[in-house]
């Protein structure tokens, strides 16, 4: 049985735990919804007359289309109409140009080549279900079968197959320029040359169904107004009514979504297929037109978190600080784009994990493959790289004879340290987790590795942005003409630098447009005003006074602020009473009163209720 | 042929938020003519507590009971937009869209209470219970329901608030990979104990000792609810989980439940969990979003306890018995690695 | 497509409709009679979303041929609450937190009475069992289990 403890004795100087309704375990809005059986997710919607969409899919990994006859499935009962790419007004897109990211590059439905098992090339609207797939199943396409790749690093290789016409290298373009993303702070070369120990390892991520249980699906039909209505599961509303305006060159004032009570998501219903498919079948037939998937389409057709392999190589002095990192990432995108390319900048900013390490270098790959396209899920652009750092902690931990825990806070970020995007670290928490980790588990760790703290210790050289080398290794289209090797810092030929120091500007959030919007950051239960995060300069890891003696109690996180007397830890206990108002009367404000008691009041509109009237 | 127990640890941070901004989310806030509130949105609750969430953070925003405040979500024709429930960017971006609606919404309410009460609306001051009184002087109050009333009927004001968050879109270095990706970060560790099979390769975890940093806990029951179920996914993750269980080859992939592996009730695994909280300035009252981040230690830590179990490093998800009883077979047999 | 009339007992109220041939008892209750509380999870019989109880068995109504259900007694989360008084299981369930995304719940509640009903004081080994055939994606079962020892009046790992 799981226990759950709030340790409120830990950045308790930080935070005002003193608040009205934040912290309080308040019931979920929607529990009772879900257990009377009338949270209306979108297949709740009942219209009379409503059509069924199946798709016809492709049975080869990568395969010209010679030609798709449909005669026979037309002729099938209960077909109200066949759709094909032809019938999508704008059949090319990309997930992410909503914000500008990316080419267009995928079809809704294909016409000329399916680039994984699974891709739709028609799509048919029955009576029923039933009909819908018998019809699906009287559709004769006849395929070209081509070369596939499946391995992303084969399909780097100068002689794969183009999986992708869109980008014909088999890998996204990044920036104009790239064929992967860099991350380049310091030299890792250096690095690896003043190292006692190098240690080398690949990880490899395999595709991962989001698996919510209710299937992605959209309803569409036609509103009274000249508009179309859609109810769906999506994750992200506006994302699928854009895309859907833009799939079907429609006025998104002409579309009308409506979901919000979704049966699981975990990233799997941000890719916006359903809902263009489904609001084009209404379209198409004026009448109300449901796409859903079933549970195989789910797991094989619907994206999953894709594939990833990590090569991590680190270099090690013989105490256990890591001196260099690189990483060699590959996002196995599948066919196309959808996320995966986004999720590796995400990732980018995030190597080389929670540690500070002087140099590190990475290259991100997001290859194009004949697999069913990857996309977000639960962990976005971080799960894949977290597993293979944390499994590589470990074996820098066995060749250096290091208890794990105490080589991870021994090389943990900490407050003000700058990390290799060229960001400050704020806020950081590591070394407290690993520390109660450790007590609660029972696995020792030595008195010094108690001591540390997230709030001291950082900053000063360790905010430092050092010289940093570069290169212009991986132009787009260098890799498939010369087959150059993928690690950065490879091809030297053509190595930059980077001064040091150098730090753009940190991007904040826009400000309230009014300055009516602007809180206090007192009433939101800060304790302090939010402290400027670096002390460059600040003095590292004062002595800690010899009565924090390490023990089984909690070890209480030094303050680098001034803090009021350290209070004693408070356990979970009793919370302590609202801000008291010295007024003990009575409060006269009685929620349950009907508003209608409010008519009684002089002054008031008689038209608020037809109860009482003066 | 023996059952070999093995404990493994691994920490991660979590970033917080889409990475390059450029997705905002809006909130609107507008009173019932008797005080009470409602917020709407289009952002979409999976399950994740969005509405709740929201809802607490209108309530404390304003000043009034929660149970004053519902919020609706996600109508095109009603809702303001919003990016969207993905990246855990719904507690921050949409927790902190909601603070500044909610924050216009109650100016507007002092301010309405304050003609009621013939004082300075900086004078004022909510108690949470649906009351606004003057600081200092407790005797002389107004309910929320009589402010909201007067100002819809007497006075013509509408209570309500807009918000917007957005972090403006920032762009990568293609050279250095500079850039402004988040917001906060989130922590975890955890330690791992299981037993390894070594005549079927079988593991069994036995037991998760684990500290989340969350911020602050917004709610903890729904903090709970992430965690617990978050660890349970990562287990599922690292033993069980893939739609292409011989990557890169294509072929065995599952297509129904029955042969997509998860762990069932019989296999829930005891999890000693511990909440830390260090509130990140700019999120909404400090809290970061659990959501995405509990799954992420357990992989690594189960994968490390495999090898501390049988000297196996199973590099390669899911770690399955197969994968294991090769290992063990190219060790010459399982090598434990000692206790600890 | 013939059509075939079906009478049956739907959460104490006798219900007579038509079904389609080869039609489910899932897609009757929720297209034919309304009754939206069973949710379809995979139509294979592999999630227990839409779990209902006939004749006092907790049944896969994806699997069940409607016009089988002719006479019988059917049950849904529909009818588990006595007008306004929820039902143990479900206030157990709001108060355990044991629904996130709730699409799982109703076929979660349906499994759990079938059990109550039986054994009004089961062992955590036998809720397990009893729910082993419904998968939740969300909260690792064991608010569930909580849930559902709360209700049958026994102590949960908070209570007790």
């Amino acid at each position: 049985m799981s226990s759950v403890e709030f340790r409120k004795d830990l950045f308790a100087d930080e935070r005002d735990d003193n608040l009205q309704e934040i912290g309080k375990p308040t019931r979920r809005q929607d529990i009772l919804g879900h257990v009377t059986g009338r949270s209306p997710y979108y297949d709740d919607h009942l219209f009379d007359g409503l059509l069924h969409m199946r798709c016809v899919r492709s049975p080869h990994h990568h395969a010209r289309i010679r030609s798709i006859d449909t005669s026979q499935a037309e002729r099938m009962p209960g077909v109200v109409r066949v759709v094909l790419a032809r019938d999508v007004p704008n059949n090319l897109n990309t997930l992410l140009s909503l914000i500008n990211f990316g080419k267009d590059e995928e079809k809704l439905i294909q016409d000329t080549k399916v680039a994984y098992v699974g891709e739709p090339v028609a799509a048919i609207i029955a009576e029923t279900e039933g009909q819908a797939r018998d019809a699906c199943a009287a559709v004769r396409v006849d395929y070209e079968v081509l070369p596939h790749v499946l391995d992303p690093e084969a399909s780097l290789k100068p002689d794969a197959p183009v999986v992708n016409e869109i980008y014909p290298n088999n890998t996204f373009d990044y920036h104009d320029l790239y064929d992967h993303q860099k991350l380049r702070f310091g030299d890792v070369e250096k690095g690896f040359s003043e190292a006692d120990h190098i240690v080398e390892g690949e990880y490899q991520m395999s595709p991962i169904e989001q698996a919510p249980i209710e299937t992605c699906g959209a309803i569409a039909a036609p509103e009274t107004n000249d508009r179309f209505v859609c109810y769906t599961s999506t994750q992200a509303l506006f994302f699928s009514l854009g895309t859907t305006a833009k799939l079907l060159n429609m006025a998104s004032s002409r579309l009308h979504f409506v979901g919000g009570t979704v049966g699981g998501g975990f990233g799997g219903k941000v890719d916006s297929i359903v809902e263009p498919l489904s609001v084009l079948g209404a379209v198409l037939t004026g009448r109300p037109v449901k796409f859903m998937w079933d549970r195989a389409e789910e797991m094989q057709v619907g994206a999953p978190r894709g594939a990833e392999r990590w090569r991590i190589k680190d270099g090690v002095a013989r105490d256990g600080r890591i001196l260099a990192r690189t990483f060699t990432g590959f996002f196995d995108a599948g066919a196309y784009t959808r996320l995966s390319s986004y999720a590796i900048i995400k990732c980018t900013g995030h190597i080389p994990g929670p540690y500070s390490i002087p140099n590190v270098a990475s290259n991100v790959y997001c290859v194009f493959t004949n697999r069913t396209p990857a996309t977000a899920m639960r962990g976005f652009g971080i799960t894949g790289v977290d597993f293979a750092i944390e499994c590589h902690m470990d074996k820098v931990a066995e060749t250096v004879g290091l208890n794990p825990i105490e080589l991870r806070i021994l090389n943990a970020y900490r407050d003000g340290d700058m990390k290799p995007h060229r960001r400050l670290a704020k806020n950081t928490a590591l070394i407290e987790c690993c520390q109660v980790a450790s007590q609660k588990s029972g696995w020792a760790i030595s008195a010094d590795a108690a001591r540390q703290s997230s709030l001291t210790g950082g900053g000063g050289s360790r905010a430092d942005i050092p010289e940093s080398i570069t290169d212009s290794v991986g132009r787009i289209g260098e890799r498939r003409r010369t087959d150059i090797p993928t690690e950065p810092g490879m091809g030297a030929a053509s190595r930059g630098r980077v001064a040091a120091g150098t730090q753009g500007i940190p991007i904040v959030a826009a400000a309230p447009q009014d300055e009516d919007m602007i809180t206090d950051p007192a009433r939101m239960g800060f304790r302090h005003a939010p402290v400027a995060p670096s002390q460059p300069g600040a003095t590292p890891s004062s002595p800690v006074p010899p009565s924090a003696a390490p023990s089984a109690a909690p070890v209480p996180p030094q303050q680098n602020a001034p803090a009021p007397q350290p209070a004693p830890p408070q356990q979970p206990a009793a919370p302590q009473p609202p801000q008291a108002t010295p007024d003990p009367a009575p409060a006269p404000y009685k929620p349950e009163q009907p508003f209608s008691r409010g008519v009684k009041r002089p002054g008031v509109s008689r038209f608020l209720s037809g109860s009482r009237r003066r | 042929m023996a059952i070999h127990k093995g404990r493994g640890f691994a920490c991660i941070n979590y970033p917080i938020g889409m990475n390059l901004g450029g997705d905002p989310s809006q909130a609107l806030v507008h009173s019932t003519p008797d005080g009470k509130f409602m917020v709407s949105l289009s952002s979409i609750d999976l399950g994740q507590g969005m509405k709740s969430v929201t809802r607490q953070i209108a309530a404390e925003t304003l000043g009034v009971p929660v149970s004053d405040v519902y919020v609706d979500t996600a109508d095109s024709d009603t809702g303001p937009h919003c990016m969207g429930s993905f990246a855990s960017r719904g507690t921050h971006r949409v927790g902190n869209a909601v603070i500044r609606a909610a924050t216009e919404a109650r100016k507007a309410l002092l301010e309405a209470a304050a003609e009621e009460l013939e004082v300075n609306a900086t004078d004022l001051e909510t108690d949470g219970q649906g009351n606004i009184q003057v600081k200092g002087a407790p005797g002389r109050t107004i309910t929320v329901a009589d402010t909201a009333i007067a100002a819809q009927f007497k006075q013509g004001r509408t209570l309500s608030g807009r918000g917007i968050f957005l972090i403006p879109p920032s762009d990568v270095d293609p050279d250095t990979g500079e850039m402004t990706p988040v917001s906060c970060f989130a922590h975890a560790a955890l330690v791992v104990d299981l037993e390894v099979d070594d005549e079927t390769g079988e593991v069994s975890v036995t037991e998760i000792n684990s500290a989340y940093e969350v911020g602050r806990a917004l709610n903890p029951r729904l903090v709970e609810q992430q965690l617990i179920g978050g660890a349970w996914m990562g287990v599922s993750h690292a033993l069980y989980e893939t739609t292409e269980p011989y990557y890169p080859d294509r072929s065995h992939g599952p297509v129904d439940f029955n042969t997509y592996l998860m762990p069932g009730p019989g296999e829930v695994v005891n999890h000693n969990i511990a909440v830390l909280e260090r509130p990140a300035e700019d999120a909404p009252f400090g809290g970061k979003g659990p959501g995405e981040m509990c799954a992420n230690p357990v992989l690594p830590a189960i994968a490390n306890a495999v090898y501390n179990a049988v000297g196996v490093r199973c590099d390669t998800l899911p770690i399955t018995p197969e994968k294991v009883l090769r290992g063990i077979l190219a060790n010459g047999g399982a090598r434990p690695q000692g206790a600890r | 497509m013939t059509k075939k009339p079906v009478q049956f007992q739907l959460n104490g109220s006798p219900v007579a409709v038509f079904s389609d041939e080869g039609q489910n008892l899932l897609d009757l209750l929720r297209r034919g009679v309304g009754d939206l509380s069973p949710k379809y999870g995979c139509g294979q019989g592999t999630c227990g979303s839409c779990t209902v109880i006939i004749d006092g068995e907790p049944r896969l109504s994806c699997l069940t041929l409607a016009e089988t259900v002719e006479g019988q007694h059917v049950e849904t989360t529909n009818g588990l609450a006595n007008g306004p008084d929820l039902h143990a299981l479900q206030e157990a369930f709001m108060e355990n937190f044991a629904a996130q995304c709730g699409y799982c719940t109703p076929g979660m509640l349906m499994a759990a009475k079938a059990l109550l009903d039986r054994t009004p004081r089961p062992s955590r080994a036998e809720i397990v069992e009893a729910i082993s055939g419904n998968i939740c994606r969300c909260t690792g079962y064991e608010p569930i289990i909580d849930a559902i020892l709360a209700a049958s009046g026994q102590p949960t790992r908070r209570t007790g």
